[in-house]
């Protein structure tokens, strides 16, 4: 082979790698430098990650009333590294906000990333919006995320229902799906089904110009997902008996809880004072949530499951069963009671002596609760023995630990442990110690929720079912979901609640209770007042109707209602009313009247909170 | 006592751009993954740690083959070729299926890609065979031994699936040109396999082009005639250049491509014509198969569009990676043009680009890594990479002629060759001149596996080279 052959052979080779090197710089030339088509297309190229939210689950009430549905609110974003110069005042003028506070934002933004779009302005108006709408493109950078916001067609049930606030650093790091800025349940139902309520988000990633003109789907949206609407849900309350209880507890502080016995369905949980829940619902939500905090009445604060009050004389019922439950008295055991003379604790009311169950609920008798309980206590080797079973016997109740399924900030109420007794009294103590006990009183605090569970214990004859305040998940495509609940037994015998119930009926029709009195339902119930050493004695009322066949048992506990029977028993009676019968019959207009105007809290010195979302 | 001063005698020109190159593809895997989150570079658990630390391993594998002894090559090269023959039939038989190719052998979180592998060890054999005493390249015999040499791998990478590390053996005809494989076949099949790519891939007057610019470029070889040469470049001139700026100028639709084609047509007819008349051999032969290729061009089109049925035009367009998937293909190199073409002359500035970081380019950090130069380093950057390029591949060049062995030589041809092939159809890919097939940039492309077997692929020359006086002929 020619060797000079071989050395252009080399030269060839060489300079086809040359040739090949340089029309790729020739191309490059013309792609990189001559040509600005490529150039353009880049700047009407920018992908952008766009989260649709999906709509929140609606709420119903038991007869498919609307409680909270949604309304449409845009956030104002903003990616600083897209954003141009342009006119600030303008903008300001159109979002209705100060420059200063634009200037702000933009600058934190700026801090977070350059890259990633921050929310500039959050929850504008839909009029808002469509000014903006039309001027957006001259604002590349910015653009525009709709969300929903609560709304509420009956100012009611604000505390069952609660709210929904924006995420904090704790729930980004528990869940994932959560990003900062996103909003969750914060408080009742909206906290307890945030899982079904919020649904799924969406991404759909945009190819948008430099106008932020949408320009079609990034990959013809392969990579996109479908927002998921929230599932609704139906809430087992009833939204007339709601609104009825909550205007009866107008100007007064307090709980109401009923309950349908069998199902344990919550049909009313009234807590006082209210607030309206449109109240905590957009830009507002932080300025009406201050104001409403320093409220010295605590609207914010759900008393029907959070305030753990002394139960009195409401108690003397479950007292009862378990005395005879225990065996310690039959229906038939007798006590004598000397009246105002009576020790260690003396009778309230005037009656006939010795006296049986039924007759010592009905009187209300504080001696015969006594001497009750005192043989509970007794019936064992010590003391402390027979107070450890006689509280075992209370938790069956769903006394002393929460009881409901699925509600938020629910208290477990305080069944007082003999430790706690030990420690108190130094190992000394015998059940004439903590004979409040007998009557309801002393340490003993249960939630009007808890109460309400033993009104409906009681009319079911010895168990419950978990109180609940949603009955059904219906998903966006309308299938349903019937959700179980589990039922707690007291293991006492069914008959010992006859007698039971016979008494309380008799409180109704001749005791302390009259005036819980309608003519149309056959109301039992009984009437607490619990001592207040720092005012007026506290209210309460526990009760079920129709005595036969149990619909509603429902507990109303009125702070500085002075007797149980003044307001408490009334507003039980007017509930109950309102529930089977539908309507107040005529004769007792004056007294819903005189209910519904009774004012006993004091006025409040901090500015009203009115202002809504325009 | 030679091998002490090995590292004294290494090519360091050599080194130098290969370092440069790592670092190059180290800093724009760092610029395409970067975000917020993680903005060290030195963070391991993103792609720029892990590239470091397989720059880091990849400087002492060469490090160790550079303490190797030569001999050792030159004698085990069967063998090595034998065990990477059985690697890659082991692997077409157990290995899973990745993005459609069974190429991959997985070992513990390591996967190995054999062909990577075949690369150098096909390399070293057919070094090995040329080298043997009295072995003459320009026989049937020798025809058939060489074709099974480079056959053999690409028919079991073909099977494996993975058509884009096949066709990177085609580029060996290259280096059996340099040992005497007749220029006219090395021009025919170049031609062919390349009218037939571009015919398929652009649509009118790319293809006329480039068979003007190889059809130049092979008279300027054979005939030396720089009349002809000067005419071409004018005719192409007034041909392609001329009507596409007055096209884009005045907005007329002229079919460019037919009035080159008409245009070369009447110049090959012509100079056939003449060169009978002259009974040039050579020219006659020139002349005609620019007639021929120009003939084939067209058939090819016609035939490929008008009786191929859908889908043997499918299959075909699915090897070519013409519409594999046409929103995946023809929408990757659009926005990789994009992403190129956005640079501008002077590029958007370090971790400035925005389509490689929007995740609009796919593989940014792999196969489309160019794309990353061209939109942060602008037209600077890409021409300044494809100099460090075309100055190492012709380094490599003049150190194989400057060994004194055959089998050195040969495998230094070999090393430039592999390299050249996956610079021209990486870079080709990214800015639309070349089908894609996912092959790797070297040294640049995010990866361990790919820069590893590149790294051995040259260390064994540079090895080869040290050692180059102690050979004899």
């Amino acid at each position: 082979m020619n060797p000079d052959v071989q050395t252009n052979r080399s030269l060839v080779i060489a300079g086809i790698f040359t040739l090949v090197a340089f029309v790729l710089v020739l191309r490059l030339l013309n792609l990189q430098v001559v040509d600005d088509k490529w150039k353009l297309s880049a700047e009407n190229n920018v992908v952008r990650k766009v989260v649709s939210y999906p709509a929140r689950g609606l709420v119903y009430d038991r007869n498919m009333e609307l409680l909270v549905y949604n309304q449409a609110a845009y956030d104002f974003l903003a990616t600083p590294r897209e954003i141009e110069p342009f006119d600030t005042l303008t903008l300001c003028r159109i979002l209705g906000v100060e420059k200063e506070m634009l200037v702000k934002s933009l600058k934190k933004a700026n801090e977070y990333s350059r890259y990633r779009p921050s929310v500039i302005l959050k929850q504008l108006s839909a009029s808002r919006y469509a000014t903006l709408q039309e001027q957006l493109y001259k604002y590349p950078g910015f653009y525009v995320r709709s969300r929903t916001l609560r709304q509420y067609p009956f100012p009611i049930a604000s505390q069952t229902l609660g709210y929904v606030g924006e995420v904090i650093d704790r729930d980004l790091k528990k869940e994932e799906y959560y990003v900062s800025g996103d909003y969750i349940g914060k408080r009742g139902i909206e906290y307890a089904y945030e899982k079904r309520l919020r649904g799924k988000k969406g991404v759909t990633y945009q190819l948008v110009d430099v106008h932020s003109r949408l320009k079609g789907r990034f990959k013809e949206g392969r990579y996109d997902t479908t927002a998921v609407t929230g599932d609704n849900l139906v809430a087992t309350l009833d939204a007339q008996l709601q609104h009825y209880g909550e205007e009866l507890m107008a100007g007064k502080a307090g709980a109401i809880v009923a309950i349908e016995p069998a199902t344990g369905e919550i049909l009313a949980m009234v807590s006082a004072p209210s607030y309206d829940p449109g109240l905590l619902v957009g830009r507002v939500r932080g300025k009406n949530y201050a104001i409403l905090q320093k409220n010295k009445d605590e609207p914010l604060f759900n008393r029907t499951v959070s305030a753990a009050y002394p139960p009195g004389s409401t108690f003397k019922p479950v007292n009862g069963l378990i005395a005879l439950d225990e065996g310690v008295i039959t229906p038939y055991t007798k006590f004598v009671c000397h009246g105002r003379a009576s020790r260690p604790i003396m009778c309230t009311h005037d009656h006939g002596t010795p006296l049986g169950l039924v007759s010592a609920i009905k009187e209300s008798c504080n001696p015969f609760f006594w001497q009750t309980f005192k043989a509970c206590l007794s019936n064992y080797s010590s003391t402390k023995e027979g107070y450890m079973a006689w509280a075992e016997n209370v938790k069956k109740f769903g006394l002393g630990s929460s009881v409901a399924a699925d509600i938020s900030g629910e208290r477990s109420g305080n069944i007082p442990s003999a430790k706690f007794y030990d420690k108190l009294y130094r190992g000394s103590w015998n059940s004439l110690t903590v004979r409040s006990l007998s009557v309801g009183q002393g340490e003993l605090l249960c939630t009007p929720l808890q109460m309400a569970n033993v009104a409906a214990t009681i009319a079911n004859k010895g168990y419950y079912v978990s109180p609940h305040i949603v009955k059904r998940v219906v998903s966006p495509k309308g299938e349903e979901e019937a959700l179980k609940f589990d039922r707690f037994d007291t293991g006492i015998d069914p008959s010992f609640f006859d007698e039971t119930t016979d008494g309380l009926r008799q409180v109704v029709t001749h005791g302390t209770g009259q005036s819980a009195y309608i003519d149309s339902v056959s109301i039992v119930g009984k009437t607490g007042t619990i001592q207040n050493s720092s005012g007026d004695d506290h209210s309460a009322f526990i009760a079920f109707a129709p005595m036969g066949s149990p619909k509603i048992a429902i507990y109303v506990y009125v702070e500085r209602g002075v007797w149980g029977s003044r307001y408490a028993a009334p507003i039980a009676g007017l509930m109950i009313e309102k529930y089977i019968k539908g309507f107040i019959s005529p004769r007792r207009h004056y007294l819903e009247k005189k209910i519904k105007e009774s004012v006993l809290l004091e006025p409040d010195e901090v500015e009203e909170t009115n202002e809504q979302e325009e | 006592m030679r091998n002490t001063n090995v590292f004294a005698k290494i090519d360091w020109v050599t080194i130098l751009i290969y370092v440069m190159l790592m670092l190059i593809g180290w800093i724009n895997i760092y610029a395409a993954v970067y975000n917020t989150e993680h903005y060290s570079i030195f963070d391991f658990s993103q792609r720029y740690g892990k590239q470091l630390m397989w720059i880091g391993a990849a400087l002492l594998l060469m490090a160790v083959i550079m303490l190797v002894d030569s001999q050792f090559f030159t004698t085990f090269a069967y063998y090595i070729y034998g065990f990477t023959i059985l690697l890659l039939i082991f692997t077409l038989i157990t290995s899973t299926s990745v993005k459609g190719a069974k190429a991959w052998i997985k070992i513990g979180s390591f996967a190995l890609q054999p062909a990577e592998l075949a690369k150098f060890a096909t390399n070293l054999a057919l070094a090995k065979m040329i080298s043997q005493y009295n072995f003459k390249v320009n026989q049937l015999e020798s025809y058939f031994k060489l074709g099974l040499i480079v056959g053999l791998p690409i028919l079991i990478i073909l099977l494996q699936n993975d058509t884009g590390s096949a066709l990177v053996f085609f580029v060996f005809i290259l280096v059996l040109y340099r040992e005497g494989l007749p220029g006219i076949l090395l021009f025919i099949g170049f031609l062919l396999a390349t009218i037939f790519i571009v015919t398929l891939v652009y649509l009118g007057g790319v293809n006329l082009l480039i068979i003007g610019v190889f059809y130049a470029v092979i008279s300027w070889f054979f005939l030396r005639d720089y009349k002809h040469l000067l005419l071409l470049s004018i005719g192409l001139g007034l041909l392609f250049f001329i009507p596409t700026y007055m096209v884009g100028q005045m907005g007329y639709d002229i079919n460019v491509g037919k009035i080159m084609m008409y245009g070369l047509l009447s110049y090959a007819v012509i100079f056939v014509t003449r060169a009978l008349l002259s009974r040039h051999t050579i020219k006659i032969l020139i002349y005609s198969s620019l007639l021929g290729s120009l003939i084939f061009s067209s058939s090819v089109g016609y035939v490929f569009h008008d009786i191929l049925q859908t889908h043997q035009r499918a299959r075909i367009e699915e090897l070519l990676g013409i519409k594999h998937d046409p929103l995946g293909v023809g929408y990757n190199v659009n926005q990789s043009k994009i992403a190129i073409g956005s640079g501008g002359v002077a590029g958007k500035g370090f971790l400035n680009g925005t389509q490689t970081k929007f995740n609009f380019v796919p593989e940014q950090s792999t196969d489309f890594i160019f794309c990353t130069v061209g939109e942060e380093w602008g037209f600077l950057g890409t021409s300044f990479v494809i100099s460090l390029f075309l100055a190492l591949f012709l380094r490599l060049i003049y150190v194989a002629e400057r060994q004194r062995s055959r089998f050195s030589r040969v495998y230094g041809y070999g090393v430039a060759c592999i390299l050249f092939f996956h610079f021209a159809i990486n870079i080709g890919m990214t800015i639309g001149l070349a089908p894609v097939i996912g092959i790797p940039l070297p040294f640049i492309s995010y990866g361990g596996s790919s820069l590893w077997s590149f790294t051995i692929l040259l260390a064994i020359f540079l090895k080869l080279d040290s050692n180059r006086m102690d050979v004899l002929w």
